[in-house]
């Protein structure tokens, strides 16, 4: 099987054969009239039917009660219970799943029948608004198949929501009549409301033998975890009510109680908790004297006053959800929608998609026995933490509680990241708001290592034609201990390199590597000549850094193996009058960036900039022939949120000879240009990545006083 | 030669076109649409009525779930105390939380009788819970108890089973039907079934259980644990085997397996199937027959050429060179492969169905192990292929943290079980996801501390981009640390502020003039919030008017007088950074300055001035400290530097008693423990910045250090030290007494840190953090640390 995003091009940029010019027009010629020929064909084969199928989209349409019929004989079967030991292993049948490169399962939907008994008696009520639109929401997703048989997993189009409006024996043998039932194995049923009185079980009570259950109100009893999926109870106002994110911060009321026909006991220690902590705690019951035509959903009360529900939620930090008769309640989406805090108090109670969601970050668990020293416990939370748990309610509600569409579509994403666990959705996926994902840095080197010394580095020389100049800065580099190889890379068509005998004689490998193309970014290509972690960039042209300053160099790039290390700093700044940004260089007393005209960093950002690079960055400096220096400051910034490190007093690389050539006016366009290029790049970036230091690495004796023979880097070079 | 290429190439167009004209509509059902799309498809209908459709559930019944007819929650609770016990068992039901909120989470060991046999293992497991700071001897004190019978293993043909526990375990007054107690069990069962069955009644006991299967799993209740054997470390504990990150990953092998497959019986479905993924090429799969006594009895075809294949590959060799392992199920599920693979970074793929992963409460191991499904061993290859390079790089960092953080000593993981077991009692007080799988991992995130993220040191650049807003700095020149950032984003960086921290120990009752000159300087600083003085002589400080009016406020702390004091974390340090300074340090404003401003890129290190180095002595073969000028450092003396003030609280917390009652005994022991402590949870040395003249402390010491051959510690798997790392001369110094006893003990306190925790925690630096124009022959006008250059 063939990965393609997965495949490295093992080759540099590879040469083009040139062709001579008369052949060249032919095979022109001839490709073109191939193309239109190619083009002709797909219009005549396309398109037509892409029409067709698109007009067979439409669907049927009629109404939910015109739909087949099926009678259910007294006697025929049920399935078993539910087996409380199923797990994905023992009661799924993955090989229905397959292997597929897109890592998607396939979900199949029973087409609507309306069963009744012997008696033509209505089994259940008529599907309801939520699961019909918990079925269109499949029906639409990537999930989706209407080929039962390359199906992975189904889903009844019986509801069975409310376990209160269907009788449970019937539906259970019109569950076991569907046609590839076969012990309900990779059937999914979603329940929102299980169990009846007296005894309200946590879990459906239709027996369902092997099919899932996303369930909403398991209890630690009846879940079967990783295989089960819970969920949340809908809220039917999250549809009817817009509440508007409020910001985080301090509200009103510290904690707020909104639900009612809570149990005379639990209303008791909460009342005790209000005559303790006053003001701040809220307690709201059901109002008795609302007059006609006002909803009672809408309304809460506190002695006389009456609050607007669920408005009110938001003027609480912390809001309770206790347990009624069952555990999962509706509330919840409630108080999340209205970004309060939900202080759980329901022992035993499996939080909805916990297998995926992390709600220590958005709520406060409470054991039933500890609600009397609720208020301390809460109180005990730093207020930055609050704010962030605000944002994370709310965020939750919007990602998964929102709809029913939310709630489904994150269900089956679950079910499918255990059959292809390798490919799931990340922790950070599922739990962080988009604003924490965008600001968020994931360091792709975060584990803290220092490589050994005796790995080296490879020097990576990029070269037009100044030949001279190449030999000398080859002949300094190889002095530096540490170097391991040498890479030359020959950014010049037209010309040949020089034959392998004129080269500098070196200790370490040399090897010479020619382009396609005269571009930059070649000089940042992953090579597979770079065996080393660490590689030293340099310009053909520098031949003054001294070898204990690029030694030095490289052992600081050891201490900072995720950084680039370079020698010359050089700043960005915001230019208030202007509004935009400048580059500065030389003589500041602080460093955004380091020059890559000689610098060291990790091989993985050679990657990084060739295949990573955001927007046309790569492109743009290619084509103006600048800033790949700035363009990999901002790319190293951006993945690691770290600052570059500047070694030695080196501020500059220009050679003592060639200051007479470089006049005030070059220097002018030249600062131009690459303030341009800072102002690009941090509108294709969408943010300053770089960071500002006030520091420089030297070596731990720089300038002491003592004597230079026993320092380990005398020769440390100068500005 | 032309011509006849120009014909081949138009006769290969002219048929292609040909192919694409004619058999184009077989190409676009193979190729391009599956051949169902010309068919209508059949989506779920859009109904005429659909807003008619009633809602599942009354509003009124959906918000006002209750039944007055139930039983009151405290009948209900009590109800289910009694059922669901035993293999129902949750921490609601089975634990005695009342028993834990007296004396906090106390660990109680029964007394070792003499008589009893104890596995290596099982004393190693006991040695770690008795020294670490949770344990108590007092069982009146005890929240969780652990047997002294040794439970590890259970099977009843093992030489090491111990008989008639259930006997023994009824006669521990203490026992109490296991409630609160904690068994740890590596080997259930035995042949042919393995079942899960430990051969006595565990009863209310959470069972911490290696190769724990789903089913028997209460959740919430028990903890899986990995198999570790019995040369497992106590402490410190091995590396693990990544020293490079490399993209692509560059290592010879894709996946391996190398080990026995079981003829017949448990597990041997799973193993006898690995061959068939082998290549010979970059996955190699080999298997063989022997195994047990019998085995020939049962030889298969396959057998006589899988045991030659066998031999040519070694175990070692393939673990250190392939990217992924195969970790299949043996006849348990858990095998001593899956810590082998982890710590060799060779990303574990497991083959174990229905196995409770290690530690999977805490741990996410979706980011360092790839879950594959015994029964789709054949997809395993192409799956692991697909896997992109950049999350290949990330899984093997993940599972060298993990290794680290979790596994690598028996003392980890009995901490990493005790912490699990910890956080349930106070949910709200607990590690979240994140926190027990971010660096440096959950057993160093202390939530007693904080459950914010902000306030540790670690987590800062988890949101460290900011808003495209450019807030970065005015104008030039301009402190970068003075602007505003946006609120959202505002606690993404450490706090702006510091608390100076001056430990106060002459016995003189007046204020001696360097302890003045220090606080002027200091709260000339512009970064520092308040300064504290911890008194730590006999005598009371001087009365208020006598000490120095300053701009910040100045507290006095009487200490109790032992030398770990000055890591307590005192509630009066409110500030991110405390400048850790001795009496006699003379800093000036701009050094504390200049150092603020490094330490807030390095939050997590120590930052300050005065360093000193260790290194090993390979002739006395111990480790050596000094304080010579040398051309390396590894530690940074409290005595004028600048840290997290979380450190305060992993000292005096997360330390056990005993090695604060070390540090208490030896002269200049604490600051080397700070170092060796923050470098044990970053990994990292600390840093030096400038400063303008040695610290006064330092003089004496030059003197009076003894003459040691400096020179790098044989690290394990590292080559021999580069020549330059060791200073290129010896410098003979004659010792004074007192410098020299101080000396010696930190030398002790060095080895006696090193042997506590397993490993030499230091890492060793090059290099000295300057302020960028530092001694540059410009203008000391462009300058913005002048002062730091005068002599």
């Amino acid at each position: 099987i063939m990965c393609a995003s997965a495949k490295y091009n093992t080759r540099g940029p590879a040469l083009i054969p040139r062709m001579k010019t008369k052949h060249r027009i032919y095979y022109i010629t001839l490709f073109s009239i191939v193309l239109l020929g190619l083009i002709a064909t797909g219009m005549f084969q396309f398109w037509p039917h892409s029409i067709e199928s698109s007009s067979d989209w439409t669907v049927e349409k009629h109404s939910v009660h015109d739909v087949p019929v099926v009678k259910l004989p007294a006697d025929s079967p049920i399935p078993e219970r539910g087996d409380l030991s199923c797990r994905m292993h023992t009661c799924f049948d993955v090989y229905r799943c397959g292997f597929n490169p897109k890592n998607k399962i396939k979900v199949y939907i029973y087409s609507l029948k309306k069963y009744v008994d012997e008696y033509g008696t209505s089994v259940s009520n008529t599907i309801s608004r939520e699961y019909n639109e918990l079925l269109t929401a499949i029906s639409d997703s990537e999930f989706y198949t209407d080929d039962v048989n390359r199906a992975c997993l189904f889903v009844p189009s019986i509801d069975v929501l409310n376990q209160n409006a269907l009788r449970i024996k019937e539906t259970a043998q019109a569950l076991a009549q569907l046609s590839r039932w076969d012990r309900g194995t990779n059937h999914l049923l979603f329940n929102m409301l299980p169990g009846g009185p007296p005894d309200y079980n946590t879990a459906l009570d239709v027996p369902r033998d092997r099919a899932l259950l996303a369930g909403g109100g398991f209890s630690t009893w009846t879940y079967r975890q990783g295989y089960d999926v819970s969920i949340p109870v809908y809220s039917p106002l999250s549809g009817e009510v817009d509440l508007p994110e409020r910001g985080p911060g301090p509200r009103r009321y510290f904690i707020l109680s909104s639900q009612m026909a809570l149990h005379p006991e639990y209303r008791s220690e909460l009342e005790a908790l209000q005559a303790e902590n006053g003001e701040s705690v809220l307690i709201l019951d059901k109002c008795t004297n609302l007059s006609d035509g006002v909803p009672a959903v809408r309304k809460r009360c506190h002695k006389n006053q009456v609050f607007d529900y669920p408005q009110v939620l938001q003027e609480s930090t912390f809001c309770v959800v206790l347990r009624g008769a069952r555990l999962g309640q509706a509330v919840l989406s409630d108080v999340l929608q209205a970004g309060c805090v939900p202080v759980i108090i329901a022992d035993s109670y499996i939080l909805p998609f916990s297998e995926v969601l992390d709600w220590k970050r958005a709520s406060v668990v409470i054991p039933e026995e500890k609600m009397p020293e609720m208020y301390s416990i809460l109180q005990s939370v730093p207020q930055r933490q609050i704010e962030e748990m605000q944002r994370q309610a709310r965020w939750f509600w919007e990602a998964y509680f929102r709809s029913m569409k939310a709630i489904a579509l994150a269900t089956l994403q679950i079910i499918n990241d255990r059959i292809y666990p390798y490919a799931a959705i990340s922790y950070e996926e599922w739990n962080d708001p988009p604003a924490v994902k965008w600001s968020s840095v994931s360091n792709p080197l975060f584990l803290p290592l220092i490589p050994p010394q005796s790995q080296g580095f490879t020097a990576i020389v990029l070269t037009y034609d100044r030949v001279e100049s190449l030999f000398r800065v080859i002949t300094e580099v190889s002095k530096v201990p540490s170097l391991s190889k040498l890479l030359v890379v020959w950014n010049n068509q037209n010309k040949n390199p020089p034959e392998d005998s004129l080269w500098p004689k070196i200790r370490v490998p040399l090897k010479v590597v020619r382009t396609a193309e005269n571009k930059l970014s070649n000089r940042f290509f992953p090579y597979d000549e770079i065996e080393t972690e660490a590689v030293l960039a340099i310009d053909d042209d520098i031949i003054m850094l001294t070898s204990d300053e690029l030694q030095f160099g490289y052992e600081v790039w050891r201490e900072f193996p995720d950084r680039l290390v370079g020698y010359p700093g050089r700043l960005h700044l915001w230019d208030h009058e202007m509004n935009k940004w400048k580059y500065e260089s030389e003589w500041t007393n602080e460093v955004s960036m380091v020059l890559t005209g000689a610098a060291f960093y990790h091989k993985y950002f050679n990657y990084l900039y060739t295949y990573k690079m955001p927007g046309d960055i790569k492109n743009w400096v290619d084509a103006h022939m600048n800033c790949e220096d700035i363009a990999m400051n901002f790319l190293v910034a951006n993945v690691t949120g770290k600052s570059v490190i500047k070694v030695t007093p080196r501020k500059k690389f220009k050679c003592p000879e060639c200051t007479a050539i470089d006049g005030l006016s070059l220097d002018q366009t030249h600062m131009v240009e690459r303030s341009e290029c800072i102002n690009k790049f941090a509108s294709v970036f969408g943010t300053m990545p770089l960071k500002v230091v006030e520091h420089r690495a030297d070596p731990v004796l720089y300038k002491d006083d003592f004597p230079e023979k026993l320092k380990s880097f005398p020769n440390i070079g100068s500005l | 030669m032309q011509t006849r290429k120009k014909y081949i190439f138009l006769t290969f167009l002219a048929s292609w076109l040909l192919l694409f004209f004619f058999g184009g509509d077989q190409l676009r059902r193979f190729a391009f649409f599956s051949g169902r799309k010309a068919e209508a498809r059949r989506n779920w209908p859009r109904w005429t009525d659909w807003s008619l459709l009633k809602s599942f559930a009354d509003p009124e019944e959906l918000q006002s779930d209750g039944d007055p007819s139930l039983p009151s929650p405290q009948e209900r609770r009590a109800a289910r105390l009694s059922v669901y016990k035993n293999s129902r068992c949750r921490m609601e039901t089975c634990f005695d939380f009342s028993r834990c909120e007296k004396h906090g989470f106390k660990v109680f060991t029964y007394p070792r009788e003499r008589d009893q046999p104890l596995s290596e293992s099982y004393g190693k497991i006991l040695t770690s819970i008795e020294r670490s700071r949770y344990y108590t001897p007092n069982p009146e004190e005890a929240c969780l108890f652990i047997l002294s019978i040794d439970t590890l293993d259970r099977d009843h043909l093992s030489g090491q089973y111990v008989h008639n526990v259930d006997e023994k375990i009824r006669g521990f007054p203490l026992w109490n039907g296991g409630r609160n107690h904690l068994i740890f069990n590596l080997y259930s069962g035995t042949w042919p079934n393995y079942t899960e069955d430990l051969g006595f009644d565990i009863g209310q006991a959470i069972l911490a259980k290696a190769s724990f299967y789903t089913e028997s799993f209460r959740p919430g209740f028990d903890i899986s644990i990995p198999l570790f054997s019995k040369d497992h470390p106590q402490r410190g504990g091995e590396r693990g085997w990544l020293y490079q990150d490399s993209i692509p990953p560059k290592k010879k092998y894709l996946l391996v397996f190398k080990g026995k497959r079981y003829l017949t019986g448990i597990g041997s479905g799973t193993r006898n199937a690995l061959h068939h993924i082998h290549n010979g090429k970059d996955i190699i799969s080999l298997t063989t027959c022997k195994h047990g006594k019998d085995w020939e009895k049962h030889k298969d075809t396959r057998c006589d050429r899988d045991n030659v294949d066998y031999e040519k590959f070694d175990y070692q060799e393939l673990l250190h060179n392939s990217t992924f392992c195969i970790v299949p199920r043996g006849r348990r599920l858990g095998s001593f492969r899956f810590l082998e693979a982890l710590q060799a970074a060779c990303i574990p793929v497991l083959l174990s169905d229905g196995w409770e992963l290690p530690f999977a409460e805490a741990i996410d191991w979706g980011k360092a192990a790839v879950v594959g499904n015994e029964r789709l061993l054949l997809q395993i290859p192409s799956a692991v292929r697909c896997i992109h390079p950049e999350r290949v790089l990330a899984f093997q960092q993940q599972t060298q943290f993990l290794w680290d953080a979790y596994f690598s000593s028996v003392d980890k993981i009995v901490h990493t079980t005790l912490e699990i077991i910890k956080d349930r009692l106070l949910p709200h007080r607990s590690r979240s996801r994140f926190l027990w799988n971010t660096l440096p991992g959950g057993l160093l995130a202390l939530p007693d501390f904080s459950t914010h993220l902000r306030d540790f040191p670690f987590y800062y650049l988890q949101h460290g981009r900011t808003l495209p807003v450019p807030a970065e700095h005015g104008k030039l020149n301009a402190c970068p640390n003075t602007y505003p950032l946006p609120g959202f984003f505002s606690g993404s960086s450490p706090s702006k502020k510091f608390t100076a921290f001056i430990r106060a120990i002459s016995p003189a009752s007046s204020l001696s003039q360097p302890i003045l000159r220090l606080i002027q300087a200091v709260s000339g600083s512009q970064y520092c919030a308040q300064i504290l003085v911890l008194w730590s002589c006999e005598k009371p400080p001087p009365p208020s008017g006598k000490w120095p009016q300053t701009t910040v406020p100045l507290t006095i702390i009487r200490a109790r007088g032992k030398l770990s004091d000055r890591f307590f974390p005192y509630a009066a340090i409110q500030t991110d950074a405390v400048l850790s300074l001795d009496e006699h340090t003379s800093l000036s404003t701009s050094e504390v300055d200049f150092a603020f401003v490094v330490w807030r890129s390095f939050p997590e290190r120590i930052v300050g001035f005065p360093a000193r180095s260790h290194f090993w002595d390979p002739e006395q073969r111990r480790w050596g400290y000094t304080s010579k000028w040398t051309n390396e450092l590894s530690i940074v003396l409290t005595a004028a530097a600048f840290y997290h003030r979380y450190y305060h609280s992993l000292f005096t917390e997360y330390l056990p008693a005993g090695l604060r009652e070390l540090v208490d005994g030896l002269a200049a022991c604490e600051d080397i423990l700070m170092n060796v402590l923050v470098a044990a949870v970053t990994k990292l040395p600390p840093i030096k910045v400038t400063q303008r003249k040695q610290h006064k402390e330092t003089v004496p010491q030059q003197v009076g250090c003894k003459d040691g051959d400096v020179g790098d510690p044989p690290q394990p798997g590292s080559k021999a030290p580069h020549p330059r790392c060791s200073p290129p001369a010896k410098v003979k110094g004659t010792a004074g007494a007192a410098g020299g006893r101080r000396f010696s003990q930190q030398q002790d306190c060095l080895n006696q840190l090193a042997d506590w925790f397993g490993y030499m925690p230091l890492v060793s630096s090059q290099l000295r953090l300057d302020p960028v124009l530092f001694k540059d022959q410009v203008s000391v006008l462009r300058k913005k640390y002048p002062r730091l250059e005068r002599p």
